[in-house]
């Protein structure tokens, strides 16, 4: 089990809708969260990454002015993108910077402001996170490729959309406990159930929040969190993989295999398995992408999910507590955000410093963190 | 050029695999196959991921396919908001999977996954060219 790398500082943003402010002042309320926590000053910083997807920014080349807003110029600063999956990709880029031994201090910053541009603008880009020459054409779009794998895993499966309303009625019993939710309001199952159509079987509620945010992970190597943290958090093990964008050449629509990878090789380099995990943070943005995920990371049999979540498995009382924050679905997800929100729960819990969703005694922690509809999949594994 | 033919909006006009629009205004859905090493692709390819070679054939589908996933989106992303309702369909075909539209006035709860579809060519009043799936 290696502990080479650990997290010293988190820090996020409140996740809301229209933040009245702009890009740089948005990313500057998780940097600041994430220094006084980590208790360090800009001079301590080696290099900074910044972590969003383009094409909901107006600013071009974001890095530049992000990392002089945090003051860290000199120091390098350079942008990582996987669209939902790149503030975990950003901590991936940290990790080898880190050990390599390039940089001691790496701040990594995800930002997202989803209302930047026009609500039909982010419509007109909605449709080109596709194939552009072979789905795009169709009209594609997000949470229809969700539905698609969600009509996968019931006609497989047996699973049933009151088990995805399950989920749903789950992250918002959380998101109502989380101040930085965007969406902070119980859902019923009989809510869920009724609720509008959008790609059958896809309703509303089985949908995450838009919203805008930012988030912050600084990571340093062994000895120098020693040296400056009291609690530092150390990633066990990390694991990435990658599938086909057009759908037509996955293997399966009950699953995905990209984050399946990702989780086998974060187990072998943490050298633990799903059993040993106390608390997990997985990439809700649709309910059907967590069901998928309890299969995928091995917390579940392949379609033995839906079990887990009818036995409230995984609430905070639960064999494996899941998305205790209120996940994507009621936290909000803003892209480039999203995964360093995940880590930030997950170090707070393993600080036991959680509040009203700690899991007691928590221990290993696991990030599974999507981009795009499983192009991109990236898995941590956290531990004191 | 030529590509930018294929779709009611297409995205892209320069692709060496623009043939597929020609194969469409012949009335075929095609895919292509390395003559090297035989592997077949649906989106087609110009070039081979399996052995780097490039010399391709095309070969057009036959037969009827079934469909393996679909979605009825009440949402379109925009220039396809005109369209919507619509159902988005994958559908397996000669061992290759293909994404497409069902005809729109197949409703949606007439459809189930294992089900006999047939691909039809769709010429468009503006000269643009596609394809969408029926009940076979």
């Amino acid at each position: 089990m290696p502990k080479d790398v650990a997290v010293v500082g988190v820090g996020q943003s409140a996740f809301v809708r229209g933040y009245p402010g702009s890009i740089r002042e948005l990313a500057f309320e998780a940097f600041r969260e994430a220094m006084q926590d980590a208790a360090i000053t800009v001079k301590d910083v080696g290099a900074s990454i910044v972590c969003s997807a383009p094409e909901y920014d107006k600013q071009r080349t974001p890095s530049g002015l992000i990392a002089e807003y945090l003051g860290l110029i000199p120091q390098p600063t350079f942008i990582v993108e996987n669209v939902c999956s790149s503030s975990t990709s950003g901590i991936r880029v940290a990790y080898s910077l880190i050990k390599s031994g390039l940089h001691d201090v790496v701040v990594v910053l995800g930002f997202q402001k989803m209302s930047e541009i026009t609500s039909q603008d982010s419509q007109e880009r909605m449709g080109r996170g596709a194939d552009i020459m072979f789905e795009s054409p169709f009209g594609t779009l997000m949470p229809a490729y969700y539905a698609m794998h969600a009509r996968g895993h019931f006609s497989k499966y047996g699973s049933t959309e009151e088990d995805l309303a399950l989920i749903r009625v789950k992250a918002a019993g959380y998101g109502v406990l989380n101040e930085k939710a965007v969406y902070r309001k119980a859902v019923t199952l009989e809510q869920a159930m009724e609720a509008g159509p959008v790609c059958s079987p896809l309703k509303v509620f089985d949908c995450c929040a838009n919203a805008d945010g930012a988030s912050c992970v600084i990571l340093a190597s062994a000895d120098k969190a020693k040296e400056i943290s009291k609690e530092p958090v150390y990633i066990l093990g990390m694991g990435a993989a990658s599938a086909p964008m057009n759908v037509t050449g996955r293997s399966t629509f009950s699953g995905l295999d990209c984050a399946k990878l990702a989780g086998q090789e974060a187990y072998e380099m943490a050298g633990v398995g799903p059993q040993d995990i106390d608390v997990a943070e997985v990439h809700d943005c649709f309910t059907i992408a967590e069901m998928m995920a309890y299969e995928a990371l091995g917390f579940a049999e392949p379609g033995k999910g839906p079990e887990l979540i009818r036995n409230r498995e995984t609430y905070k009382e639960g064999k494996i507590p899941v998305n205790v924050d209120g996940g994507l679905l009621s936290k909000g997800h803003p892209i480039g955000a999203t995964g360093g929100s995940q880590v930030r729960t997950i170090v707070l819990q393993l600080r036991d410093k959680a509040g009203a969703i700690q899991v007691p005694g928590a221990e290993i922690g696991l990030v599974h963190n999507i981009g795009g509809v499983g192009i991109y999949g990236n898995v941590i594994i956290f531990g004191r | 050029m030529g590509f930018e033919r294929f779709g009611s909006k297409s995205f892209t006009s320069q692709a060496k695999v623009a043939e597929f629009v020609d194969y469409l205004d012949k009335g075929e859905l095609a895919y292509t196959k390395c003559r090297t090493c035989s592997q077949a692709y649906f989106p087609p390819r110009a070039d081979c991921a399996n052995c780097l070679g490039n010399d391709m054939e095309w070969i057009a589908f036959k037969g009827n396919g079934k469909i393996v996933t679909f979605t009825h989106t009440m949402y379109a992303p925009t220039g396809f908001e005109a369209d919507a309702p619509y159902t988005i369909v994958v559908v397996e075909l000669d061992g290759l999977k293909v994404l497409g539209r069902m005809n729109k006035e197949v409703p949606v709860d007439t459809l189930s996954v294992g089900m006999s579809v047939k691909v039809e060519i769709v010429k468009l009043p503006d000269g643009q060219v596609t394809y969408e799936f029926l009940p076979a």
